[in-house]
């Protein structure tokens, strides 16, 4: 049953492999160059195993001790998992004792799949889903390592590296942009067009960089959180309604193409 | 940071994480359905903390002599050579490499 499973899990981790060991050496690799042992790496990957989070948290070990900003952070940064949660419930129902491991191991690239992926009638769900989580919680930890270690054999000017981080986002940034297109049509502005995820993107972008600018780069992150809380609550009418319309519009220039 | 502060930082960091994992589950056992406020913020926040971690990268730039002109010139190559061969990968490695150059060269 256990082989099955694993069998069935291997191939979609796969390309994630590629993708987390790449990353995670740049990130045990920023760290060592940072001056940390290969041990922070490759304990905070396994640890904390939330990527975005652990980057952030090579800036929080080297700025001043502010535990309950570093707490705070961690819940914002990492809000999302929140709703991966949500969306779990039920999958994630009578896996025994694997459920706290698969809660525990749910990053974005683990969710996607068990989200996603059906396994073949004949595997076990709850191993499959087990398999896909503890693979990917090994290819990040063995990059997190091998970049920490790595960094004391090569010797090379390390300038700019933490850029990785700025790098990772911009392009997370730009693939949803790119994914939300084919959302419903929300507004066309100036012939461009915006989908309410787009629209959610600029306000997390708007509200984050009007905060930096009033209250300075120390003290910017909890009013951008709370900031961009408070637009999304007093926009809910808003996006709501508009989500109708947003699908009577789809639905015309559907009929249109059709036509 | 001491070593001590370092530990309570990333077991701070660690408890944060988890507490997001963990709570839905808690929160609402087996089938209680969560409320619509809840699950209009899940479809909204996660495109949002995006745009506010590129924020979070640039923040110390925007302050500096050159005001993040490096940063600006590696963000647009990223846009545009992610536009041109759409991988993921190959826009991170390529645009921290450029960034690299330019503020051990050019911005040095």
């Amino acid at each position: 049953m256990k082989t099955k499973a694993l069998k069935a899990a291997l191939p979609y981790t796969l390309p994630i492999c590629v993708g987390f060991l790449f990353l995670g050496m740049s990130y045990g690799f920023l760290m060592r160059s940072k001056g940390f042992s290969f041990t922070y790496p490759m304990l905070m990957s396994f640890f904390i195993f939330a990527g975005s989070m652990e980057f952030v948290t090579v800036n929080l070990l080297l700025s001043a001790f502010n535990p309950l900003y570093a707490f705070f952070l961690a819940l914002m940064v990492n809000a999302r998992h929140l709703f991966y949660g949500i969306s779990m419930l039920h999958k994630y129902r009578n896996t025994g004792w694997k459920k706290p491991y698969l809660i525990y191991g749910m990053c974005d690239e683990s969710f996607t799949i068990n989200c996603t992926v059906t396994p073949p009638e004949d595997v076990d769900k709850g191993w499959f889903m087990f398999f896909v989580t503890m693979l990917n919680q090994i290819y990040w930890v063995a990059g997190a390592t091998l970049g920490g270690l790595l960094g004391y054999v090569i010797h090379f000017d390390t300038t700019g590296i933490e850029f990785v981080m700025t790098a990772l986002f911009v392009v997370m940034f730009i693939n949803q942009w790119e994914e939300s297109k084919s959302d419903l049509v929300r507004r066309e502005i100036k012939g461009i067009r915006l989908t309410s995820r787009h629209i959610s993107a600029l306000i997390g972008l708007g509200c984050s960089a009007l905060c930096l600018v009033i209250f300075g780069s120390k003290d910017f992150i909890l009013p951008a959180m709370a900031l961009i809380i408070l637009t999304f609550t007093a926009v809910r009418k808003r996006f709501e309604s508009l989500e109708v319309k947003e699908e009577t519009i789809n639905e015309r220039i559907e009929a249109e193409v059709e036509e | 940071m001491t070593t001590v502060q370092s530990i309570i930082t990333i077991a701070v960091v660690v408890l944060g994480t988890l507490t997001t994992r963990f709570l839905p589950f808690l929160i609402f056992p087996e089938n209680k359905k969560p409320p619509k406020y809840i699950t209009y913020l899940g479809a909204v926040l996660p495109f949002a903390v995006i745009g506010l971690l590129v924020v979070f990268c640039l923040k110390e730039a925007v302050f500096t002599k050159l005001h993040g002109l490096p940063e600006a010139i590696a963000i647009l190559f990223i846009v545009l050579l992610h536009k041109w061969k759409k991988n993921t990968l190959l826009s991170i490695a390529g645009g921290t490499i450029l960034y690299m150059v330019l503020v051990q060269t050019v911005f040095a």
